[in-house]
This record gives structure tokens, C-alpha cells and sequence, in this order.
């Protein structure tokens, strides 16, 4: 079969794209496939999730302008490796693992719209599991601190001091 | 994937994977060169260090040293993605020498681990994949956060970082015409339906891969056991269409396999989609009896060796397409010969 779109040499790709019912048949060789590039499957630079994601953070621009309760999104980017907001919202992806922090809340809605949810429940990896439980600990530790300090009940306070600095010290060699 | 496993008549194969980054490091898509490489030796060394040699004994390939062929044809395999081949800068694979387990480094997120398992056996892909999960996690720290879970490059994949799917031949279903119904439901259901080496409804072969759509605030049991129930449904209207078939029209089912087991016993020229086509047709007549010298086997292997980065690597030149459609023809007539020669099916 000849390629129907140059005409000249022999399609090697073949598919068929069916949208809201409609089928369109595709016979195409592989120059022209790369030159069409979008919506083929197989094909270089075809359309990809990420694209369809800077859509959805397109979106979520628009709709949150006028909300100036948050920081302007121009500026927000992430210190760790340097992607902006707005970089990310073009390519979907982010930069490093720290770019979530970064980024913040402003990602869930698109989390929400993606998954439904934005809390993981699952696997908890044993090393920052055991952080996170410093974490919570150290916090619940520190505020009856403050209370026994209230109290002026200093022997005590004294010994859940020495408390946090044990797990301080636990958590930094965890890391 | 020698051994079939359960309900290999219907499903080929199930998979999961697993996406993890390192912490303190950037993601491949930012990375630099020295970066990138500085990930890719660590999670090498630590994939030699021992942590693994449970799991039997793998091979780490760096895909600099690859040709572009060897790298398509890891791809047709399924043994590396698309993805990883272009990644020629500090991309490796961990692979186990059976082929069922394949660690991706420096895909789009740092280390994925893959585990295949041929027939329906999802549930034991997981528990494999969480054991080598543990085993890395033993030695390496990676991105997690207390709320969003394991941090990937791509929001689709946060939380638990899972995909899992099975691969399953549905020709009866394709035949009786019910299979848009049943994977628009599946779609209702959080789960993506995709065909073999491409997307879209219209699959290759009759194959079609149902995996997991969400990976944040399920549990990855959840997930398993989600994509496990909906597959068993999907299997019992399979078997519930091909004893259909058999009943009601066996003679046109009889003919339509033998015509396509005559095409590829004799044909000269066969292009990849009538083969695949044709091999379907083939498989449903080894799985229901009508071509009982046909090993069901050879299906996977053929529609494998009948793409064309497969060819090319085994002619070891440079083939046009019209000479691989000449070449896919010879190699599926040797293949279906030496059955018929070796007095029918082994397994």
C-alpha cells in the first residue's frame, strides 16, 4: 500500500483513530508519520500524557486568576533544581522530588483531577517511615514542653528535652 | 516465558510496575550528564551489591553500549520502554536472566522496577516487585512524602507509584462484537484498556492490556485487587463467548482458523497487521482444540519475532518493508513447520 499522504513510497504505518464513533483509517509511511507526528500512535513526537496535563494546568491559570489569595504563580519556583510553576505547567513533569514542596497546594486540584484524591494510603518505605514517626513525635514532645515550661515544671521538662534531642539525633542518622 | 501459568489461555501475560526516585537528586528530565551518571552508578552498584541475588541472577546492560536495533528489539519485548531506548546518555536496564524481572534506570523517574509473570498471576507480580522494592529500599533512600506518597516525575504516577496490568487475548469477545461494551465499563472503573504496541480500540492481534489508572489514595492492594477482579470477570465472558462460539457457528469458527493457519503455513508476503490477525486466529484454534498440533506458545513468540525490529536483528541487515513482509512470512512458515514436524504440540 502507498502512503496516502506524500503518495511516493510505501506506508509502513497503519492505524485507525476512532473518536466519538467516527473511524479514519491511517496508511502512512514513516517520513510522513514523523512530519504529521501528533495523535499517531508509534510515531516520533507523538501527543503524550504530558501534553494533555499542561492542558488540565492550563486550565487551573485560568481559573485561578483573580484569586490573589495565593502567591502570584510567576514567582513560584522550585530552589532545589530552579523549575518555575509556569515550566512546569508547559511540561507536566516536574524537576525534582522537592518541587512538590515547592509547588505545594496549588497541585491538588490537578492531583485531585488526576487520582480523585490527594492523600496517599499506601506502601510507607521503612527509612522515611520511621522519620515521619520521629517527625510526629518530636512535635507532640515539644508541646508538652512548653506546658511542663508553663508549669514551671522544670525537672520534667528537663527530661522530655532530652527525650527530643534523642530522637533529633535519631532521625538525623536516619537520613 | 516458557512456563504458561494460569488461565494462560486467555491472559498472556501480567505485569506491575514500580516507579521510585532517589531523594537529594534531580529528576532524569532536569538531570545533568554528571548527574544522571552519578544516579545510574549508584543504583548499578547497588543492584550488584547482593540485595538481588535472591531473585536469581541478572545482567546490567548500559544502553550507550546497545546499537539501536539491539535496543528496538529489547523494546518489542517489552523488556525496556520506548522511552528508556532513547535515554542512550545514562539509561541501563537491570534484567534478570529469565527475563522477568527488568529494572529500568533513568526512565522518566529514576529506578522502575518490572516484574512479568506469564498467565494470570498479578497478584504474585506485586508481591515480587514489593520484595525487590524493599530490597533496593534497604540500601538507597528514596523521594517520599508523608501525604502524596512516593514523589515521580509525572503526576499521573504519585502516591504508590504502581501501574499493574495484564495483557489479555480477547478474540471471542472481538468475534461476538461485545468487547467495546465490556471496555467501555472497564473504563467506568478506574481502569485504562490499551492495544498490544499502541493505543487506541482497534488492537493488534486481539490483544488488549487493562491496567490501573490511579496510583494516589488507593492502597496498592486495593489496586491489585481491583484490576484482579475485574480481569476474572473479563476472563469468564471470554470463555463464556468462545463456548458460545463453539455451540452456535462452530463450522464458520472452524474455517476462519484454518484459513488463517493455511495463510501462514503458505504465505510469501504477510504484512505485521494480517499476521498478527492471522496468529490470533491461530491461538484461538490451539486454545480451543481445533488445531491441536499448534502449541498456544508459539503465539507469543511469533507475534514477538514478526515485528519488525526482531526481524531486522535476526536477517542482521537493514530490511525494507517490503522485504520484511517476505522475511515475516519465511520465518512464521519455519516456525509452524517445525511444530507440525516435531508431531504437534509440546505443552
Amino acid at each position: 500500500m502507498i502512503c496516502q499522504e506524500c503518495g511516493k513510497r510505501p506506508s509502513t504505518l497503519h492505524f485507525t483513530k476512532i473518536i466519538n464513533g467516527e473511524k479514519t483509517e491511517f496508511h502512512i509511511c514513516e517520513v510522513c508519520a514523523r512530519e504529521k507526528g501528533e495523535g499517531i500512535p508509534g510515531a516520533p513526537n507523538s501527543f503524550s500524557i504530558h501534553s494533555l496535563l499542561s492542558g488540565i494546568l492550563d486550565f487551573d491559570t485560568v481559573a485561578s486568576k483573580g484569586l490573589n489569595s495565593l502567591k502570584p504563580q510567576e514567582s513560584l519556583r522550585c530552589e532545589s533544581c530552579g523549575m518555575s510553576y509556569a515550566q512546569f505547567g508547559k511540561i507536566g513533569r516536574f524537576g525534582c522530588s522537592d518541587c512538590y514542596n515547592a509547588f505545594g497546594e496549588r497541585l491538588n486540584p490537578l492531583i485531585k483531577r488526576i487520582h480523585g484524591n490527594t492523600e496517599h494510603s499506601g506502601k510507607i518505605p521503612k527509612r522515611s517511615g520511621l522519620r515521619v514517626q520521629c517527625k510526629r513525635q518530636i512535635e507532640q514532645l515539644r508541646a508538652e514542653l512548653h506546658r511542663y515550661i508553663e508549669a514551671e515544671e522544670f525537672e520534667k521538662a528537663a527530661t522530655v528535652r532530652d527525650q527530643i534531642r534523642e530522637l533529633e539525633r535519631k532521625m538525623q542518622q536516619s537520613s | 516465558m516458557k512456563n504458561a501459568g494460569p488461565d494462560s489461555d486467555v491472559v498472556i501475560s501480567s505485569r506491575v510496575r514500580l516507579a521510585r526516585n532517589l531523594r537529594h537528586q534531580p529528576f532524569p528530565l532536569l538531570a545533568t550528564t554528571a548527574q544522571a551518571n552519578e544516579v545510574l552508578e549508584q543504583l548499578a552498584s547497588v543492584s550488584e551489591s547482593g540485595v538481588l541475588d535472591r531473585f536469581g541472577p541478572f545482567t546490567t546492560i548500559r544502553l550507550k553500549e546497545l546499537s539501536e536495533l539491539d535496543r528496538r528489539v529489547l523494546v518489542e519485548k517489552h523488556l525496556i520502554s520506548p522511552n528508556l531506548a532513547n535515554e542512550s546518555r545514562a539509561g541501563a536496564v537491570v534484567l534478570s536472566d529469565n527475563e522477568a524481572i527488568s529494572i529500568m534506570i533513568n526512565e522518566e523517574d529514576h529506578l522502575r522496577i518490572q516484574c512479568l509473570h506469564p498467565g494470570f498471576q498479578i497478584r504474585e507480580a506485586w508481591k515480587l516487585a514489593n520484595e525487590i522494592d524493599d530490597s533496593y529500599e534497604s540500601a538507597l533512600e528514596f523521594a517520599f512524602d508523608e501525604h502524596k506518597g512516593y514523589l515521580t516525575t509525572c503526576p499521573t504516577n504519585v502516591g504508590t507509584g504502581l501501574r499493574a496490568s495484564v495483557m489479555m487475548h480477547l478474540p471471542a469477545l472481538v468475534l461476538t462484537q461485545q468487547i467495546n461494551r465490556i471496555l467501555s465499563a472497564v473504563s467506568q472503573v478506574g481502569l485504562t484498556v490499551r492495544g498490544l504496541y499502541g493505543e487506541g480500540s482497534e488492537a493488534l492481534g486481539n490483544l488488549f492490556q487493562i491496567s490501573n489508572q490511579i496510583t494516589l489514595g488507593q492502597s496498592e492492594e486495593e489496586i491489585i485487587d481491583n484490576l484482579y477482579g475485574v480481569a476474572k470477570q473479563i476472563i469468564e465472558h471470554e470463555k463464556a463467548a468462545r463456548r458460545k462460539l463453539l455451540n452456535e457457528s462452530y463450522r464458520r469458527l472452524e474455517d476462519r482458523i484454518k484459513r488463517s493457519y493455511g495463510i501462514l503455513r503458505y504465505a510469501s508476503i504477510i504484512d505485521s497487521k494480517e499476521a498478527a490477525q492471522r496468529l490470533s486466529d491461530v491461538r484461538l484454534g490451539a486454545d480451543l482444540d481445533i488445531l491441536p498440533q499448534v502449541s498456544p506458545q508459539i503465539y507469543n513468540e511469533l507475534l514477538i519475532m514478526t515485528q519488525p525490529g526482531f526481524l531486522q536483528h535476526r536477517y542482521d541487515e537493514k530490511l525494507s518493508p517490503d522485504d520484511r513482509d517476505y522475511k515475516r512470512a519465511e520465518l512464521i512458515r519455519e516456525q509452524l513447520n517445525k511444530q507440525v514436524d516435531n508431531g504437534g504440540a509440546t505443552s
